[in-house]
This record gives C-alpha cells, structure tokens and sequence, in this order.
C-alpha cells in the first residue's frame, strides 16, 4: 500500500526512513535520554523505544527552548531521529531543525498524521516539495 | 521573503560571515512559517546552557566568534538565560570539571560577540522590561509569554540559534506572534476558582495550558478577581508554556492587550470554558506524595526574585534542612547580588540550603547531579519544574513553599 501525503512546506533535505509514531508531543528536553538515544519521560507512549534514524512522527512540539541546540548536539553524535513530521510544529523546533540540517515539515492536508502513519511504514519525506510518501508492507 | 538593501547585503557575506549564516538560518525558519519580510528587534535574549550546547554547540559559537570583531558582535542589546553551570558552586553539586569547562567555553565566546551575560530567565524583573509593541526576540518561554502578556511585547519562542541570529542582525522574520493576526484569542477560560499563591497560579497555568496545547492558541482568561502580581503571573505563564508551548495569554482587565474581552477577539468570542476547584485538586492529585522521604527541594523555574528570596529566607529563620535533604534555591545573578547586600543570602544559607546564582536547576545537568547526589524524589513550588524533571529521572512533587521548606526540614513530605 502506497499513500501520497501533502503538506507545508518543510526544512531540510529529502530523506527516506522507517516510522515510529505516537500521537504524543515532543521536546528533547523533556521527553528524551539523549545520551542513550531513547525516550525517557515516563509518561510518553514512546518510552524505551530508540529514535535515532527513525522518522518520529508526532503530534505537537512543546515547552523548553532548548530543543533548538539539542537537535544539533544530537546529530553531531549521529545519534538523531532522520526526520520529525507533526500535526503542528512551534517555532523552536523548526529553527533546532534548521541549525542541525534535520527534516521537518508539519501541516498534513489529509487530517492527522499521527493515525496516517503508522510505525514500521517506510517514509519518504521531501520537505521543498511538502510531500510525504508512505510505503506500508 | 521580501528583502531589504541591507537584508541582502547581509545575506551575501558583505557584512562577514556570521551575519551571513544568520540571515541563511532565519529564511529558512521565516520559509516554513510563512513571513513575507523581516521585522526589526529591540533586543535578544539567548538560552546557551552547555548541556544543551553540547560540544558541538560550543564549537558552532567559538566558530562565530573567531572572526574578526566588526564581523562578529552582535549589533543589538542581547542578553542570557540561566547558565548550567555556577562557577562559584559546582563541585558540591557533582558536576565535573568538563562541564565547568564547557561552561567557561561557551561564555568565552559568548563575550566575543558582544553578548551580556545576564544568565537570567526573569529579565523582565530585573534587566530592561521591554515597552508594549516592542518587537523583541527572547530565548525562554517563560521570558516570551511574560513578555508577549504582560508587557504587550511581540516575540516568538527563540530557541538558541535563532536568538543569536537575532542579534547578528538586529531583525527577525514577521511571522508568529509578530502579526496581529495571531495575538486574538482562540480559546476562553472562566476561572471559577481563585489561586492562592504562587503554586496555585502555577497549575492554574498548567491546566489551561495543557487544554490549549499548542503554541497558535491564544486562550483570554476571565473570572480572576484582583490584580496579580508580577511573581504571580510568572509562574502562571511559565507553566502555562511548559504544558502547552502557549507563548501568549490575555486576562481580561489585566493585561494591556484585553481591556474587554471584545479587545481580543476577531467577531465573537470564543465558547467559555470553566475551571473549577476540582480540576485544581485533580492537577494536584498527580503530584501528591505526602509522608514520602524528599530527597531535593528545589525553588527555580522560573529563578526567584528578590522578593521570593525574602520569602525564602523569612521561612528557612531559625531552622535546619534535614541531613538527608537538600534545599536549593536558583535566582538570578542580579538579584543575588542584591540578596547578598541584604543578607538574605546568609539567611537562606545559614539553615543548610544552597544559593545558586545564573542558573536553573533543570539546566544544570539535572540527570547528573541527580545520580551523583542520590537525588530522586524533588519536591518543588514551581508546577513547570514538576512538569520537565521526570525525563531527567527525578518522581517529582509539588507543594507551597510554606509546604516545601516544611518537607525539607522533616525530610519527608509534610
């Protein structure tokens, strides 16, 4: 199954990857364990569960300015999710997106991306164009 | 985006290379959100904490500040948020000398490119609130929702990056809380309860915050009787911004852009929503923990004014923290140099608490001083610390701070 998703016009480079999907929010501070590359926060549907070089696809952004360098550190050590898709991004996340050259686009046309996708679906993201191709096996 | 003569003189190197890479950083940003020029700013304020920093993020500063200086210094008034690590106080805490180091690193460089090293996440208390209108680019949701509500200023959320090319280049693109358009409420809350108390204000922030959810909602807030106070209302924007990334918020008759309630609203206004006495409790339901052993209680998120210090000192008189307990308490550089001529410094430390000055407690490596201190169960006044401290592995709680200097002088919850 093949499903061609459209939306705003992102940041970064096109890049392809497996999905990992909840319909929570996101902050690197609040949420992550980023010297393991993991979620943390007790509360959020991902806990446990590896990021790095994953497409995340998430609700919204939230709180804590400090996503915008920790999306930069976080690639430096390779040790990054490939891209970020959410329903809506705030400011802070784009411009973290923008320094560390990471993926991120928001405003899915077609309702929730959250339920769109599904995690293990292969994803194509080309944010220029604001399209997103998802292959599901 | 519409491009000024001198925009695009800065876009192509003409005015140095770290000019440049700001201008390339904010199209980008203006690009996804959709600003058609760029706006001119008063001031800028940047979050640098070198555990968000990272190595990497220190050597991206020490790259721009090894240019030559009419290249390199910022060409408006920009200040810091709370630094990570307080150079006078970090080896009683556990934090190690490549943190420090870090840390020395990044204002290094910081001080290379003009920047004042405020470490303060309050200054609109204590360095230059900016007027209504202004156009600013601050780096703390704290600092933009107080800024944005109370004072009328316009600023997005700036993460790092974009604060500093903020300050580059004394512009920022139009578009967020820039425009008029996105300053009208969308949400509209009756409070059918009355805070009492910093604590109380703070999870009436959160409640409200987490209902909206999202950094384009707009909630005007009716039913509060009185004026609060600027501590007050600091902790009611701060956790109304950590539980839903909201940078902006109207009270109707208090604050300067909602005289009425027609003033904030584009036709009708939003349907009413109440919060009642039982959403509060519920809120405070989840932090409970009474008769629990405390092991750090923490004062900070927002870091404390001058008259919170008093408050602190005026309850810690005459007692001692717990041994098995820690009571630390993080203000700002500037109020702790006014602390200290008042002696209420020594007053909070004589009774065993710690004094930390320019930093904040969940930016200072919270998951490491929390494992090298055996810190685990943090009992705070602040409904924002409670919200960000359990990623870094704390089980938090949240009580007044009669309550809280209470628990750490019993050790447990009281």
């Amino acid at each position: 199954m093949k499903l061609e998703l459209k939306c705003h016009k992102g940041i970064g480079t096109r890049v392809e990857g497996e999905a990992l999907v909840a319909s929570d929010d996101f902050s690197a501070r609040y949420d992550l364990d980023r010297i393991k590359g993991i979620f943390s926060r007790p509360q959020h549907k991902l806990v446990g569960q590896s990021y790095v070089d994953k497409i995340l696809v998430l609700n919204t952004s939230k709180g804590g300015v400090a996503s915008a360098w920790m999306l930069h550190e976080m690639t430096s050590r390779a040790l990054a999710p490939k891209a970020i898709l959410f329903n809506r991004a705030n400011t802070i996340l784009a411009q973290g997106a923008a320094l560390a050259t990471m993926t991120m686009c928001d405003r899915f046309e077609d309702g929730d991306v959250t339920t769109l996708i599904q995690t293990g679906d292969h994803v194509v993201v080309d944010p220029e164009a604001g399209c997103v191709t998802v292959t599901r096996a | 985006m519409k491009l000024s003569v001198e925009d695009k003189a800065m876009l192509s190197g003409e005015l140095g290379a770290p000019r440049r890479w700001a201008m390339e950083h904010m199209l980008q940003v203006g690009g996804m959100f959709d600003a058609e020029d760029f706006v001119s700013v008063a001031q800028s304020h940047m979050m640098a904490d070198p555990e968000s920093l990272g190595e990497a993020g220190v050597v991206f500063l020490e790259g721009l500040a090894a240019h030559e200086a009419v290249y390199r210094r910022v060409r408006i008034p920009m200040i810091t948020d709370p630094r990570g690590v307080d150079l006078s106080h970090y080896r009683p805490l556990g934090q190690t000398e490549e943190m420090a180091d870090l840390e020395r690193r990044t204002i290094a460089a910081c001080e290379a490119l003009g920047i004042l090293m405020t470490d303060t996440c309050i200054n609109y208390q204590t360095i230059m609130p900016p007027v209504q209108g202004e156009h600013v680019a601050y780096g703390d949701t704290g600092v933009v929702i107080y800024c944005n509500s109370v004072l009328g200023a316009r600023s997005n959320f700036e993460g790092g990056p974009s604060a500093l090319a903020a300050g580059l280049t004394g512009r920022t693109p139009r578009y967020g809380l820039h425009l008029d358009k996105h300053r009208k409420s969308t949400r509209r809350f009756v409070v059918r309860v009355q805070p009492n108390g910093l604590t109380d204000w703070g999870i009436l922030g959160a409640i409200i915050g987490r209902a909206c959810n999202s950094y384009w909602e707009v909630p005007v807030i009716e039913g509060i009787s009185g004026t609060p106070t600027s501590d007050e209302l600091k902790h009611f924007g701060a956790a109304m911004a950590s539980y839903g990334s909201i940078p902006l918020f109207h009270i109707v008759g208090v604050t300067p852009e909602a005289p009425t309630l027609t003033d904030v609203c584009v036709g009708a206004a939003p349907a009413a929503e109440d919060v009642v006495a039982s959403d509060m409790d519920a809120f405070r339901s989840d932090f409970g923990g009474k008769g629990d052993k405390v092991d750090v209680v923490v004062f900070a998120a927002p870091q404390l004014s001058l008259v919170e210090m008093q408050q602190v000192a005026d309850l810690v008189d005459g007692q001692t923290i717990h041994a098995d307990t820690s009571l630390i308490v993080c203000t700002s550089p500037q109020v702790a140099a006014d602390a200290d001529r008042m002696r209420l410094t020594s007053r909070i430390e004589a009774s065993g608490a710690q004094v930390l000055r320019g930093t904040c407690f969940y930016q200072q490596y919270a998951r490491e001083i929390g494992e090298a201190n055996g810190w685990k169960r943090l009992l705070s006044n602040s409904a924002k610390i409670v919200n960000i401290i359990a990623g870094y592995g704390y089980e938090p709680a949240l009580a007044s701070m009669e309550d809280c200097v209470a628990s750490a002088v019993a050790g447990k919850i009281v």
